[in-house]
């Protein structure tokens, strides 16, 4: 029997195959993304249905991989570049910093290309295939950061992102590619989830979560225990969209709740939570009740063995402790 | 004009467009870096030279005789040089980072050799929509050591992308010599690491370098794959105009001054009987009015306005057209016109007179 619910690998794969289908200047490059299917298979069958010249197999070269991307765009087609794990995108990098973010901005080409992979700790990957490397590029102006979290999200905002006329960094959390909690229906015609669009994901008075990712699920177990043991009503915000961000969406909360928990998986100096403080600071400082607090990663490179990683990543725990902390003002 | 007075034109207009910005920069009057290419006229306009209309030149910043002989105007590059805000980049960047993908010119950016990956992709694009045109790109010595040089080339090669790349061996990356650069001769035995032809040719003989280049050329447009032609130059200024080049040897540099392009293709075409005096002096007038109209063009343009400093980080909504396709260069896309400006590009020489608001 077939499962008609499907997972966010599964949104993720039907939205290249169905924007394929629909505009022939979107094509998929990348690491053993034609024959093999890619290495999560999110592209499998699509060699099939597609060919050789719209899913291309290359060479392990990034550098080449969003280079032809950018070319391509520039050309006016809309190319998908998918990093095998998004850690290796640091090898690609000088193409998406000078090349591709600069492009509009210094000459008015527009360059419509998305690059996507595999982000995210949970699976003992280690420290070269864990990344969380939004920091990076939520700093540089010129690229959409886009950081999915559900089912709907992953396909609505991957369409958008292709439809999109500049470079969109699209990161897929690999902890969530087959999670069988986030299996949904999904709409049976063409649907699209803006981006630079936040949502909230639980609504409460007393405190408010900014989150992303697969840290979402985190933070809406920890609600729940504030709710049933604490007696606290707290609003958990998905910012979905790192570049642009959603700014309002965010003060229109803090405005209410007078406390606000970030959490992130990434690590803490410099990361999206340094900069969302700074803007809360800045905008909210007589609205605030209490400090502005972050749960993320400790500033250390990701490890590999169950114990290290468990005491890396932020978790439902660490985030109840400090809700706690912060309810206490 | 025949085309090897055409030839002889772009290499003489080539040279006085830098020897002016030179001047500039010596006056103050350019605010930033100047990069110039005296000895590499015969292989930049003479690679061009090759090519056809719809295909597209992935060019450095020695390269501006491929960016004058694809169209590129004169007075746009004047105004990159004094950063005006009519500039083809608005005063946002400088040099001649400039292009026009309508016109088949990638714009540059100051890291060497990461061009190459982004001429592999226009080179795609040209496969994938199976046209007959070519991609040429170019490069320096220096920028055959970077990593996205070698993954270009790679993927060009195994990918049969129609591209053409030359190499522009001058001799020295900044202060560095080949010698401490690389372990090889010839630049062109680099072809053979990527499975692809390459040869290596006099780059300050203009008509050597067309034929070596035609045939790479020809290998693209046939679907035979990239080629690799080295043009062996010399760089006989400094890196820029910052630097006195004083670790270069006197006897090298004299050496090669006497190899320069332009008196060596001008006693061909004299010897020839295919320059008269008349001919030499009509051009001679005719770019000293081009380079005098575009120093005043760019003199007279406005500065930036430094409230526009945030804008056009974003490129807007729209349908984006497929370049080179029909009606691709109609206004409903958002890659037909500038559309910072709400103008045409401004960078080739047509469109800034089809332009006329200046």
């Amino acid at each position: 029997m077939s499962e008609s619910r499907v997972t966010y690998l599964e949104a993720i794969s039907q939205a290249i195959r169905e924007e394929m289908r629909r505009d022939e200047a979107v094509f998929l490059l990348g690491e053993d993304v034609g024959t093999y299917g890619g290495a999560f298979k999110v592209s499998a069958g699509f060699l099939e249905e597609f060919g050789p010249e719209r899913v291309i197999d290359t060479p392990m070269a990034e550098a080449a991989i969003i280079g032809s991307a950018v070319g391509a765009a520039l050309m006016g087609m809309r190319p998908i570049a998918e990093m095998q794990f998004i850690d290796f995108i640091t090898c690609g990098f000088d193409q998406i910093i000078n090349m591709a973010s600069k492009m509009y901005w210094r000459v008015g080409m527009p360059v419509p290309m998305v690059i996507r992979g595999p982000s995210g700790g949970g699976t003992k990957g280690g420290p070269f295939h864990s990344a969380s490397p939004e920091a990076w590029f939520f700093h540089t102006p010129g690229i959409k950061v886009v950081v999915p979290s559900t089912a709907y999200d992953a396909k609505g905002m991957l369409k958008s992102a292709i439809r999109d006329n500049n470079p969109v960094l699209y990161l897929e959390h690999k902890l969530l590619y087959r999670m069988p909690e986030l299996r949904e229906e999904l709409p049976m015609e063409d649907y699209t989830v803006p981006l630079g669009k936040a949502i909230v994901r639980r609504e409460g008075e007393d405190m408010t979560i900014l989150t992303y990712g697969a840290m979402v699920y985190q933070c809406l177990k920890a609600a729940q225990t504030l709710e049933e043991d604490d007696d606290l009503e707290v609003e958990v915000i998905d910012l979905r969209t790192l570049s642009p961000l959603d700014r309002e969406a965010i003060l229109d909360s803090v405005k209410r709740t007078n406390k606000v928990l970030i959490v992130h998986e990434d690590t803490l100096t410099g990361g999206i939570g340094a900069e969302l403080s700074a803007i809360l600071a800045e905008e909210l400082f007589e609205y605030l009740d209490g400090p502005v607090t972050r749960v993320a990663a400790p500033d250390v490179p990701f490890p590999y063995a169950p114990p290290l990683e468990a005491a890396y990543l932020p978790n439902a725990e660490k985030i109840l402790t400090a809700a706690r902390k912060l309810a206490a003002y | 004009m025949t085309d090897y007075l055409k030839i002889y034109y772009l290499m003489r207009l080539t040279r006085a467009m830098e020897d002016r910005t030179r001047t500039l920069f010596l006056q103050g009057r350019v605010v930033g870096g100047v990069y110039t290419a005296q000895g590499h006229e015969a292989t930049t306009v003479g690679a061009a030279m090759m090519l056809r209309d719809g295909d597209c030149i992935v060019p450095q910043h020695r390269d501006l005789g491929m960016h004058l002989v694809r169209g590129i105007s004169p007075r746009a590059v004047m105004c990159q040089w004094l950063a005006r805000g009519n500039a083809p980049t608005l005063g946002r960047d400088g040099q001649i980072h400039i292009g026009d993908m309508h016109h088949g010119v990638v714009p540059m950016i100051s890291m060497l050799g990461e061009s190459l990956p982004v001429a592999c992709g226009v080179a795609l694009t040209m496969k994938m929509r199976h046209r007959s045109t070519i991609t040429l790109a170019s490069c320096g010595d220096g920028a055959t050591n970077t990593g996205p040089f070698h993954e270009a080339m790679n993927f060009a090669a195994v990918q049969r992308l129609p591209l053409a790349l030359v190499i522009e061996n001058n001799g020295y990356a900044y202060s560095t010599p080949t010698v401490k650069q690389f372990a090889i001769e010839h630049l062109s035995e680099r072809a053979r690491a990527f499975g692809i032809p390459g040869e290596s040719v006099d780059g300050n003989d203009v008509l050597a370098v067309m034929e070596a280049v035609g045939r790479a050329v020809e290998r693209a447009r046939a679907g035979e794959g990239p080629s690799i032609v080295e043009c062996r130059t010399f760089r006989v200024r400094g890196h820029s105009e910052a630097d006195k080049a004083d670790y270069v040897p006197q006897e090298l540099r004299e050496e090669w001054l006497k190899k320069d392009p332009i008196p060596r293709f001008e006693a061909y075409l004299t010897e020839k009987g295919m320059l008269t005096a008349k001919e030499k002096a009509e051009i001679e007038e005719k770019v000293r009015t081009v380079v005098d109209d575009a120093v005043s063009f760019a003199e007279q343009s406005p500065e930036p306005d430094g409230a526009t400093v945030a804008d056009y980080v974003f490129a807007p909504e729209g349908p984006v057209a497929i370049v080179g396709e029909p009606g691709a260069s109609d206004p409903r896309y958002v890659n037909a016109l500038d559309t910072r400006i709400g103008q045409p590009f401004n960078s080739m020489s047509e469109a800034e007179e089809a332009v006329g608001r200046r």
